[in-house]
């Protein structure tokens, strides 16, 4: 031990560390970003599906029938916390606070909280999976549960998924939640058993306004193209860059 | 060599080789053909059974229905939007029955009055005050809404 | 399930201001709390024991074996919070088969493993190789079969050999350093990373969980020497009871500034989150955070230690203060993990509102869970110090 271990010690400790970094850095060269961001990315074939989605606030009357279609369509279960799609009310008032409310996601409606004389603005906001194409949640998944399929929506995978939640953390949007009875992360799905065949999802099936557009990115002249030409869109939470592919027209300020 | 690292570096190699079989064997079919995940995953969520037939299934068999609704206003809504899902009563049109919302309350999930809703979207009615007491459908016809039943008298105007 | 979903209720109706409808219910609870705690302590009390070996701290001699079977003991026990808490338990070795290049959380397995098998196991194997072989000479019965077993045959006891034992040893901790930064570092970065959550998101995170970890580390063994020497009655050797107390103080100060770094950061930039944090700090995290973290388990041991840097009580004073602050030091780095951890869930992304946690009894993510994965590790310790007794090792006779 003593003095001979202290020579040594600088030494192989410099040697450890010169061969350990040269290595991290040789393969960071090889592949630098693909590794550890953006697990998600845009298809290159242009004739192929690239699925998208639009909303238009103007429209939306917050009755709720898409959230309980979708609950229906996908054996969602029923309690309060357990939502692929619901709806906000968002309520500012003359003093500039916000009111936000879902209760039952919207679908059992909507009641007016706040006295007209209150109110400076009011509108319903929908919310859902934005399936984006940087996906936060994909990127976070430990073993490949959860991906954005090659026509452009984010699947789970509920064989693989080991329900660690990590996904639900890394959503910024609060979309995805642990099924109670199946114990994997579960989310939209876009009705991908519909949309692949040619039927459109529950919730723009049922919506008596025609607020919500499900549409291909790719096709320059269908419906959510079309959509996005002409209205203003944007999408929430930008600064994230999170790529989401859910557009919303009319989208207010304090909307988060 | 020295021989602890004689001995150990042979029980190390034959970890990472018992490992390394290990995984081949485990590892699922179809994983990693198109990025990180199970590739048969994508198939097999297009086989979750459907339960919403679509407006189109529904005038197969009721265009009569389908008819009214497209003369009034009610002419952009699809027919599960208030009968529910659908696809079990294609299939089975005699054993399974779709519901027939009556009461008020599901007429004002849309039509309540609600400053949250723009009244050029939606007509809205205040329900506490118009006709109390009776279901909406029993003066309006959900398919053809401003076909007013003969005996309706609203107390008050929108 | 009923039960699961009156608690949710519950929750629902303690929730204040707007969340998420999918955000009423906590994703990670009190056992995703208690393994960056556990981890933590590792990777502390190794970094301690390194400290002896790599750095040449001779004083610490007594703490040595101390330090690397509690680390043993503690890492044994790290996964099983983890894997109890995960919804799919028994696909949990997922993560060893197609870990995800991309997710912070894929490292854990190699990571563990890596830890356990190369650095800690080795470590421990070599220190006591020639004490094994010895004992398995000595000792009769069944004691003897498992000596034979843990030496792997290597009973070469010629002095070439004892200094292999030595310079492997020792390379090892040299490797062992970053690699326990790695263990817990990564723990860390599972929450800076996650841009979704701001209480989370901080490229400090992954440091400011070290450092915290080599506070709870030294803690805990600095505690558990004192409760082998007592239960042993043994003396203690109060350089090394000082020497540890030293260490302790300054990686306090060290933590301490960065988490403060942190938050003054945080203040400064008050940046869109900062409105609905000031509200989740002052109201829900009032108590774990001020109180618990912040007063008991920080403020109090660094006063304490600072005093006792310049005055010196008698020995008596100061292991009472010693024992006090270790305990204290160990319950404020368990409510940094739980303000960490459950705080970034007690407000809603949409920073509008709050919901609330309540720890439950029973089930596997329960109090009594918990408490269990805390006892194992010194049931585990026991048992290895009857195994492998520091104070019964082979001690060269000086020239």
């Amino acid at each position: 031990m003593g003095t001979e271990r202290r020579e040594h010690s600088r030494r192989k400790f410099i040697k450890t560390a010169a061969i350990a970094a040269s290595g991290i850095f040789a393969s960071g060269l090889i592949n630098p970003f693909n590794a550890i961001i953006f697990a998600a990315e845009k298809p290159n074939d242009p004739t192929k599906p690239w699925w998208g989605y639009g909303i238009d606030i103007e429209k939306c009357i917050g009755c709720g029938r898409c959230a309980n279609a979708c609950k229906s369509e996908n054996n969602v279960p029923r309690e309060p916390f357990y939502f692929r799609t619901w709806v906000e009310q968002y309520t500012i008032k003359n003093d500039g606070t916000v009111k936000v409310e879902s209760p039952n996601g919207g679908i059992d409606g909507f009641e007016q909280t706040v006295p007209d004389e209150d109110i400076f603005k009011a509108f319903f906001v929908p919310k859902m999976c934005n399936h984006c194409y940087k996906s936060p949640c994909v990127q976070a998944c430990p073993v490949g549960a959860t991906y954005e399929s090659p026509d452009g929506v984010v699947l789970v995978d509920d064989t693989y998924c080991i329900g660690c939640r990590y996904c639900v953390q890394a959503c910024p949007y609060g979309c995805r939640y642990i099924h109670p009875e199946k114990n994997v992360a579960d989310k939209c799905t876009l009705c991908y058993h519909r949309i692949s065949k040619g039927k459109t999802t529950a919730c723009v099936e049922v919506c008596p306004t025609q607020a919500r557009i499900v549409g291909d990115l790719n096709d320059k002249n269908g419906p959510l193209v079309q959509f996005l030409k002409e209205h203003t869109c944007l999408v929430l939470k930008p600064h994230l860059n999170t790529g989401s592919k859910l557009y919303y027209n009319a989208l207010s300020g304090e909307v988060r | 060599m020295p021989p602890q690292l004689k001995t150990l570096l042979p029980l190390f190699a034959g970890f990472i080789i018992i490992f390394l079989i290990i995984r081949h064997l485990l590892v699922p079919e179809s994983f990693g053909e198109q990025g990180h995940y199970r590739f048969n995953s994508v198939e097999e969520n297009k086989e979750n059974q459907m339960n919403y037939a679509g407006k189109d299934a529904c005038a197969e068999c009721h265009d009569d229905k389908t008819a009214e609704l497209a003369s009034d206003v009610h002419a952009g809504i699809s027919c599960e939007t208030c009968h529910g899902p659908g696809l079990a009563h294609y299939d089975n049109p005699d054993s399974i029955r779709l519901i027939v919302p009556k009461e008020r309350v599901f007429c004002g999930l849309c039509h309540a009055i609600n400053s949250s809703r723009k009244v050029k979207v939606i007509v809205q009615i205040d329900l506490k005050d118009h006709n109390i007491g009776k279901n909406c459908i029993e003066c309006h016809n959900p398919h053809m809404p401003w076909e007013l039943k003969e005996e309706s008298t609203p107390e008050e105007n929108l | 399930m009923e039960q699961h979903y009156q608690h949710l209720y519950e929750m629902l109706s303690q929730g204040q201001g707007y969340v998420f409808p999918n955000e009423v219910d906590l994703q990670w609870g009190l056992l995703i709390v208690l393994y960056p705690y556990i981890t933590g302590l590792v990777a502390g009390a190794f970094i301690l024991a390194s400290l002896e070996r790599v750095f040449n701290v001779k004083v610490l001699k007594p703490t040595y074996e101390l330090a690397l079977l509690t680390a043993l003991s503690f890492l044994l026990v790290a996964t099983m919070p983890l894997v109890s808490h995960l919804g799919k338990p028994l696909r949990s070795y997922e993560i060893w088969i197609t870990p995800h290049s991309s997710s912070a959380m894929a490292i854990f397995g190699f990571v563990y493993i890596w830890y356990l098998m190369v650095v800690l196991l080795l470590e421990i194997w070599f220190d006591y190789r020639r004490d094994m072989v010895l004992w398995s000479q000595q000792e009769k019965g069944l004691k003897r079969w498992i000596y034979r077993i843990l030496t792997l045959g290597v009973t070469d006891l010629s002095p070439k050999t004892i200094k292999w034992d030595d310079k492997i040893g020792y390379f090892i901790t040299v490797v062992g350093i970053p690699s326990a930064f790695l263990l817990h570092g990564y723990v860390g970065f599972i929450f800076g990373s996650i841009k979704a959550n701001p209480w989370w998101s901080t490229a400090l995170m992954p440091i400011i969980f070290i450092f915290s970890a080599m506070v709870s580390g030294i803690a805990l063994v600095m505690f558990i020497y004192m409760a082998v020497s007592y239960f042993r009655k043994q003396k203690i050797d109060m350089l090394a009871l000082d020497t540890v107390g030293k260490y302790l103080f300054y990686i306090l100060i060290l933590d301490f500034t960065l988490e403060g770094l942190d938050q003054i950061h945080r203040i400064y930039e008050a940046e869109e989150s900062f409105e609905i944090l000031s509200l989740l700090v002052s109201g829900r995290l009032y108590l774990t955070l001020f109180i618990f973290q912040i007063f008991l388990g920080t403020i109090i041991p660094l006063s304490v230690l600072a005093i006792l840097q310049f005055y010196k009580p008698k020995e008596k004073t100061r292991r009472i203060l010693y024992l006090a602050t270790s305990l204290l030091v160990l319950f404020g780095i368990f409510f940094m993990r739980w303000n960490v951890v459950i705080g970034g869930q007690l407000f809603s992304k949409s920073f509008y509102g709050f919901t609330s946690y309540k720890i439950g009894l029973a089930g596997s993510e329960g109090l009594v869970m918990a408490l269990v994965w805390i006892i194992l590790p010194f049931l585990i310790l026991a048992f290895l110090l009857w195994l492998l007794p520091p104070w019964k090792k082979y001690v060269e006779k000086a020239n």
